[in-house]
């Protein structure tokens, strides 16, 4: 590799040549080192473990309105299981959906072709990445069917209940627990170094920094935020492993430890965690609303730069979580003024977005209704925001229903919306058909109106004092009166319809595998490299592999009969 | 805001309501201009038939006005914001107003269940006349009260909603802080950190009591535990 030199891929790179043979089942999908099919792998096992995480917030929400009832494809709910739901679903939600599909999924598949590389800078890395994935979710599903029930300490694993199995209960569920996170966190850290790599060293000849695509550079800056935040709780969860399984006294207050500095280990990346799957989305609503608004968008660079800002900033604010956790009461004031301060560069991100709209041509179709689904609904996740980052209103809020409101209102436009707006724009590209728009649009209204009618509610019965992680509320005369368990229906039912409506979407995913109109190189004529080439791309993504002209958002550029400016065209 | 969803039980619940309402309008009006200008723009610009986007780089100075302003009335909202929540954040958190040490009551949360030590008779926690009560704390309204948080096994959190007071209890650590009782009546106490199974299974009560209330429980209850503790 000493010849490698950047922004040159070898195009004569000839991948046939390395398989003479259609390589058969086993290697094609289970071995292969293609970056599209390990996109794909990690596509399919998000949308699965999203299948399953959408299931136990079905069964604890269904306790939670209808107390004690016998819940159909599940039975009664125990406490103890109702501990092991919530963590599960929480854990599974961000480690094993929001993480593969954003960051994995759709930065295997996106990177090299929007970049104009024939593959990923370390295939064999990114096939064992993947595989290390598939591992670490194999290991947490295992966490359910040993003996004691898997974890319930909730997601985040707090010692000492989460380091002494006399305490949590469950003592070969929480090692399981711990060990499929660390798994989990290795496995991205080896994606991570491949995006990173790949993008600053095989970008089509051409390709300068500002020609990149935003979502493109929000996957990297997202991969860097983790990498760089993931080593310290890497650490942690080894010596939590350690304090379970061998007794070792490292977060045991008993014995000399500290529970408090689990908290900060955690929270030195469960914050950053926050922008690393949130950059991604950012990213790929930049690509969606600049096709279907036919704009150019607005001011790439102050997007680039606040992103900057924000993954600099987000490793500022992580003691928000911990407030009333028993910290110095003194630190809350800093904490509580970087937390408002990373307001402004979000903020800024989303005026970028709505500014581009101005003189926009929009077209509503599917894939812009989810990007603009995401900035509507972000906005009011990053403003309810705002209450718990300020110290003195989250004294009361804290761990309350309204903290859950708000994580929702900015996780569920993250990672449901921004991944069912990447699939539903790329799916052209992807399998080369086109999704059903009538469907997708049934799936769209059902999805994010549904969405609202569950965590508005949560937000009034956080402010009313319901607090988090709470089998029933039968035990708190306060929390029992009749208008709030209301509530509690109006967010289930509205989460049984929403989770109903999922039928449609994987209806029409497969449906339109076979039977979707023929989708052809560039259905949405757009600009970016990936739609240069046959959809789905071949192996090494194009027989004459591209050059690159200019940046990647020339649309409705004054003095062509085109309202769109390929970046491979020549000028 | 809160006062109609709770009630307002302790001198710095009003405080905290407060910087929550002063979030809700500031934050929700800028929320809703933010959120009418995007369905606006939506609506104006969408799709014509013979009409094409215009080419808007966003790097002139004059188009970057539209979103410098609005990113410096956030900044504006935030120093705002930060001031009063930080001064709340003192009064309750940072600050201790002192308190007669018969105004102390200890609180110990364990799986899964709280102990509240109240002074008896004699003022003094730690002396045979305490009067600990599981699940039950007994305050007298209009006196300020020190509280020392401690928890025996796992984290746990003492929540009292109609305070609006939250603080986490840690095993081997004794936190003190403080509160004023407002309102007498009997209202929540709150386990707010996930403690293991039963984390949902350990309600207890605050009774907030006049004067008379609260002499005439203490004398009942600081007899009956100086007569177990000496067995007369």
């Amino acid at each position: 590799m000493a010849e490698s030199i950047p922004v040159a891929p070898s195009p004569a790179r000839a991948h046939d040549h390395e398989h003479p043979a259609e390589p058969g089942f086993i290697r094609k999908y289970l071995l292969s080192t293609d970056h599209k099919v390990i996109g794909l792998q990690y596509m399919f096992t998000g949308m699965a473990m999203a299948l399953l995480g959408g299931f136990l917030a079905y069964v604890f929400r269904m306790q939670l309105a209808f107390p004690g009832i016998d819940v159909p494809l599940f039975g009664v709910v125990s406490p103890n299981e109702y501990n092991s739901l919530i963590t599960n679903h929480g854990a599974i939600m961000i480690f094993w959906v929001a993480m593969p599909v954003l960051i994995a999924a759709f930065g295997n598949y996106l990177i090299p072709l929007m970049i104009g590389a024939d593959d990923m800078a370390f295939p064999r890395l990114n096939r064992l990445s993947y595989q290390l994935f598939l591992v670490s979710a194999l290991v947490l599903l295992a966490s359910f069917f040993v003996e004691g029930g898997a974890f319930g300490g909730a997601w985040t694993m707090y010692p000492p209940l989460s380091a002494s199995s006399e305490f949590n209960q469950t003592p070969l569920g929480t090692t399981l627990f711990i060990c499929a996170v660390a798994l989990e966190f290795v496995a991205f850290l080896m994606g991570g170094i491949n995006f990173v790599t790949t993008t600053m060293n095989s970008r089509a000849p051409g390709m300068r920094m500002y020609d990149i695509p935003m979502v493109v550079w929000m996957i990297v800056l997202a991969s860097i935020l983790f990498m760089a935040s993931v080593g310290p709780l890497v650490a942690g969860a080894v010596m939590l492993l350690f304090d379970h399984t061998l007794g070792t006294a490292f977060f045991d207050p008993q014995r000399g430890g500290d529970p408090i500095l689990w908290q900060h280990l955690f929270w030195f990346f469960g914050h950053p965690e926050v922008y690393v799957v949130l950059l991604p989305a950012v990213g790929i609503v930049a690509e969606i609303i600049t096709v279907f608004a036919r704009k150019k968008l607005f001011a790439y660079k102050t997007v680039l730069y606040t992103a900057f800002g924000t993954g600099v900033l987000s490793f500022t604010v992580w003691a928000h979580h911990q407030f009333i956790a028993g910290i110095d009461p003194r630190m809350a004031n800093v904490f509580t003024i970087t937390t408002l301060l990373i307001s402004v560069p979000i903020a800024e991100m989303m005026f970028v977005y709505i500014a581009t709209l101005y003189g926009g041509s929009i077209q509503l179709a599917t894939p812009m209704l989810w990007a603009l689904a995401f900035i509507a609904e972000f906005l009011i996740g990053g403003v309810t925001g705002i209450f718990l980052g300020a110290s003195g209103s989250d004294i009361y809020l804290h761990d309350t229903y309204f903290v859950l409101a708000h994580f929702h209102y900015t996780f569920f436009p993250i990672a449901i919306i921004g991944s069912f707006a990447a699939i539903s724009y790329w799916y052209p590209k992807m399998f080369g058909r086109m999704l059903n728009e009538t469907l997708g649009k049934i799936h769209f209204w059902g999805t994010v109106i549904p969405f609202n009618t569950i965590f508005i509610p949560l937000f009034v019965l956080g402010a009313a004092g319901e607090h988090r992680r709470i089998w029933d509320f039968a035990q708190f005369p306060e929390l029992a009166s009749e208008p709030l368990r209301n509530l509690d229906k109006v967010a289930t039912v509205s989460l049984v319809i929403m989770l109903a409506f999922q039928a449609v979407f994987l209806f029409n995913f497969f449906w339109s595998l076979r039977r979707g109109q023929k989708a052809g190189k560039n259905p949405w004529h757009a600009n970016t490299l990936e739609w240069t080439t046959e959809s789905p791309p071949p192996h090494g993504n194009w027989k004459q592999m591209p050059t690159v002209y200019r940046g990647p958002y020339e649309y409705s550029v004054p003095g062509r009969d085109a309202d769109f400016w390929p970046q491979n065209e020549p000028a | 805001m809160l006062e109609r969803l709770l009630p307002v039980a302790s001198t710095s619940a009003g405080d905290i309501d407060f910087v929550f309402s002063l979030i809700f309008w500031l934050v929700g009006f800028w929320l809703l201009v933010a959120e009418l200008v995007f369905f606006w723009l939506i609506v104006r610009y969408r799709r014509r038939d013979g009409q094409r986007a215009q080419y808007i780089t966003g790097e002139l100075k004059s188009e970057k006005r539209w979103i410098t302003i609005p990113h410096l009335l956030v900044l504006a909202c935030d120093v705002f914001i930060i001031f009063f929540a930080v001064r709340v954040w003192y009064d309750v958190k940072q600050a201790l107003p002192t308190a007669p040490e018969q105004q102390t009551v200890r609180i110990v949360a364990q799986q899964w269940a709280w102990t509240f030590f109240h002074p008896g008779p004699d003022g003094q926690l730690d002396t045979p006349d305490d009067i600990v009560k599981v699940n039950e704390l007994h305050v007298e309204v209009d006196k300020l009260y020190h509280f020392q948080l401690t928890a025996k096994d796992v984290l746990h959190s003492f929540s009292v909603p109609v305070f609006r007071l939250k603080q986490d209890a840690i095993p081997g650590r004794v936190i003190v802080g403080w509160f004023e009782p407002t309102k007498t009546g009997e209202f929540d106490i709150q386990c707010t950190e996930i403690c293991g199974i039963g984390h949902g299974l350990m309600p207890a009560r605050i009774h907030i009591e006049t004067p008379e209330q609260h002499a005439s429980w203490m004398a009942e209850h600081g007899e009956i535990s100086v007569a177990a503790v000496t067995g007369r």
